[in-house]
């Protein structure tokens, strides 16, 4: 390691994984996205399965994900990550699969592959952030946007009579068989990223004993979409979000 | 089923999707991912039969729209892969086919046409012409484009589909039609194993320590690399132009040719003969990679005959590519049944006399 | 008391003050000056950090290396 260990005798207790690349993130002040971008890497980095490890990137703010996780990776269509996940997954059944996705990618426009992965059971990890907005577009409605919630599409508030309700697919598919683990999680607090790397820890572990989908929400912000401070968006997702989106495990295996 | 014939290669009577398919098991592709539609289920069918038993991955998937991403991903990550569908189905399919096609992986795409627009009807038609030749989804790019015209060739050109979508690194289709799916004919089929793996180092399998990340992607924000990839696609597309491939009959003293492809060809081999037969000197040219397009051949067909009569299975598609190549030297005429009708020799040689006495009348 | 210490990335800082609201010591305050791209930048205002790290896990822009007191050090000097 050319990593200077120690400064003024004091040692090095935390630093960047190496599992990510040089480049600075390209997110909005206070984005949950690099949040999970980093604890996904750092636990690629612990569990040294950088070399076994393919993703799948998404359309959307985290389009470029490739561009700081050093990892193999492919670009999926707008919905269909979990299609192209299954497809490296089947060519390569040893190795390491996730895909990353958003709300209105996962829960809108990509439902059906959703599903459909998920029923199959395919022995992959599907990360979805679920900040109830589309952020790259501007701040759409979503999916999972709350009812009454202003964005640039429901500008009088979302109403269900026209546009229905929050659609809480991570409960949706802990339904099916195929799901092993589920469960919802968020990175606000360090309780809340240091509860995400166990999951994710976990789910690798439970991918490596070839054990069927897991499928880890992240309950995650949006200030620019909603146009609040960071600090002032995780008090809203606290208050606004956790009610809708409670945080734990769904969905547990049954054996020990 | 079988027939071995001690050591040589053997000869089976089968379907052509069936044909097809075995042909696919033989290239020794990795993985199949379909959805049924007719007329090409008996492909999906086929291989969830003989994987099993056999090797290679196969999955009926969610839809045609995930069954191309399957692929995507599948070839993505190094795979010899192929799906395969019918028109309404490969048009849902498009969106991925630009992506495959703008992040420059290799597959093998079959489209067994049948009749549309809409969902259209179960028959066999060419009406994917345009669709098949020209992108068929959104952006500047190509398919490499075989048409088969027999069982035979619905094994063969598996075979030769994939070897060319791999030494260019691009999507490549099988244009059928639902009447080469369905028909039974003899066939030979190709031998196992005899159609190598190429290294594909781009491939997404996990990053060693010695190398950079491999990334499989069709976005390039910055429009300056967006046009250099299109560079890169042209430049391939040029480079492709050497593997047109043709078939000429009866065409050294023909002083009118037909030119047809897939069914209509074979329609027009028949039309040929009963029209020789009344003292019609005609030949046929049938282009076998309708891209790219056998434009000179074509060319330099116009220099010889009088007229050229074009025969296709929709209401004329080749037809604007013939032109093009003929490029007003002489006459060009359509001749076209839609909606899955297939023209009779008969009705091709009519209007082939319906021409001759235009021409001669209006020559006076 | 376990001492500690941070090194933020000055360019690399955003300004959303995340850390600032998760540091039990609020040894964090946001500088006034502004980096490269504009912002201002979290920066240690107290000399009383204990490299707890939960600056740097809650830091979306993975900004900070965090510096702790060896175990040793610390029996010396009790």
């Amino acid at each position: 390691m050319q990593e200077t260990i120690q400064i003024n005798g004091y040692e090095l207790v935390y630093k960047k994984p190496s599992t990510l690349t040089e480049k600075p993130f390209h997110y909005c002040p206070g984005c949950g996205h690099s949040v999970v971008h980093r604890v996904l890497m750092e636990v690629i980095e612990e569990m040294g399965i950088q070399e076994r490890t393919i993703g799948v990137a998404p359309v959307g703010c985290s389009v470029f994900a490739y561009d700081y996780m050093d990892i193999d990776m492919q670009e999926a269509a707008h919905g269909r990550a979990t299609a192209v996940a299954t497809g490296i997954k089947r060519i390569h059944p040893d190795k390491f699969v996730f895909s990353y996705q958003g709300d209105g990618d996962l829960a809108a426009i990509g439902t059906a592959e959703t599903i459909h992965a998920v029923n199959r059971g395919e022995n992959i990890l599907m990360i979805f952030i679920n900040n109830a907005i589309y952020g790259m577009t501007g701040g759409q409605m979503a999916p999972t946007t709350l009812l009454e919630q202003v964005t640039s599409t429901t500008p009088y508030g979302r109403k269900h009579e026209a546009m229905g309700y929050p659609l809480k697919i991570t409960d949706l598919l802990a339904n099916l068989p195929g799901a092993y683990f589920v469960t919802r999680q968020a990175v606000h607090s360090v309780n809340a990223v240091r509860k995400l790397k166990k999951a994710i820890e976990k789910s690798f572990e439970y991918q490596k004993l070839n054990r069927g989908t897991s499928f880890i929400e992240v309950v995650s912000n949006c200030p620019s979409g909603w146009k609040m401070t960071p600090v002032e968006s995780n008090k809203w997702l606290e208050e606004n979000m956790f009610p809708m989106y409670p945080l734990g495990d769904i969905k547990l295996p049954k054996e020990k | 089923m079988e027939q071995k014939t001690n050591g040589k290669r053997e000869a089976r009577l089968m379907k052509g999707n069936e044909a097809l398919a075995e042909a696919a098991i033989r290239a020794d592709i990795d993985a199949y991912f379909g959805y049924p539609i007719t007329p090409q289920s008996e492909i999906l069918e086929y291989f969830t039969a003989e994987m099993p038993k056999r090797h290679g991955i196969v999955l009926q998937a969610e839809s045609e729209v995930a069954a191309i991403n399957m692929v995507y991903g599948a070839a993505g990550a190094g795979g010899r892969v192929m799906t395969s569908s019918s028109s309404p189905g490969i048009s849902l399919m498009q969106e991925g086919i630009s992506y495959i096609a703008s992040a420059q992986l290799p597959c093998l795409i079959v489209n067994v046409n049948r009749g549309g627009p809409g969902l259209g009807t179960i028959q066999p038609s060419q009406g994917d012409y345009f669709q098949a030749t020209k992108g068929g989804g959104h952006g500047d790019y190509h398919l490499i484009v075989l048409a088969p015209a027999s069982v035979q060739e619905m094994a063969d050109f598996v075979f030769d589909a994939i070897r060319l979508a791999e030494k260019y690194r691009t999507p490549a289709m099988i244009l059928a039609d639902g009447a080469l799916g369905q028909m039974m004919e003899k066939v030979v089929l190709p031998e196992e194993g005899s159609l190598p793996k190429p290294e594909k180092p781009w491939a997404t399998v996990g990053k060693p320590a010695y190398r950079k990340r491999n990334i499989i992607t069709s976005l390039f924000i910055e429009p300056e690399k967006m046009e250099g990839i299109n560079f890169q696609l042209q430049d391939k597309y040029t480079a492709m132009q050497e593997e047109v491939r043709y078939e000429e009959i009866a065409l050294d003293d023909a002083e009118i040719a037909l030119v047809a492809f897939g069914l209509s060809a074979r329609v027009c081999q028949k039309a040929v003969d009963i029209a020789r037969e009344k003292g019609i000197r005609v030949g046929l040219l049938r282009p076998i990679t309708l891209y790219p397009f056998p434009k000179k051949a074509i060319s330099s067909l116009a220099d010889k005959v009088n007229f050229l009569l074009v025969v296709e299975m929709n209401a004329g598609q080749m037809v604007e590519d013939v032109e093009l190549a003929v490029n007003g030297k002489k006459p060009v005429y359509f001749k076209g049944r839609m909606g899955g009708m297939i023209p009779t020799p008969e009705e091709v040689v009519d209007r082939l006399e319906s021409l001759i006495e235009k021409l001669s009348i209006s020559e006076v | 008391m376990i001492k500690g210490t941070v090194i933020i990335e000055r360019d690399i800082c955003k300004g959303c003050e995340l850390c600032i609201v998760a540091c039990p010591q609020e040894s964090l305050g946001l500088s006034n000056n502004i980096n490269l791209h504009g912002y201002r930048y979290a920066e240690l205002i107290k000399d009383n950090c204990t490299g707890c790290v939960n600056c740097a896990i809650v830091c979306p822009d993975v900004a900070i290396t965090v510096y702790r007191q060896p175990k040793a050090a610390l029996k010396k000097a009790i």
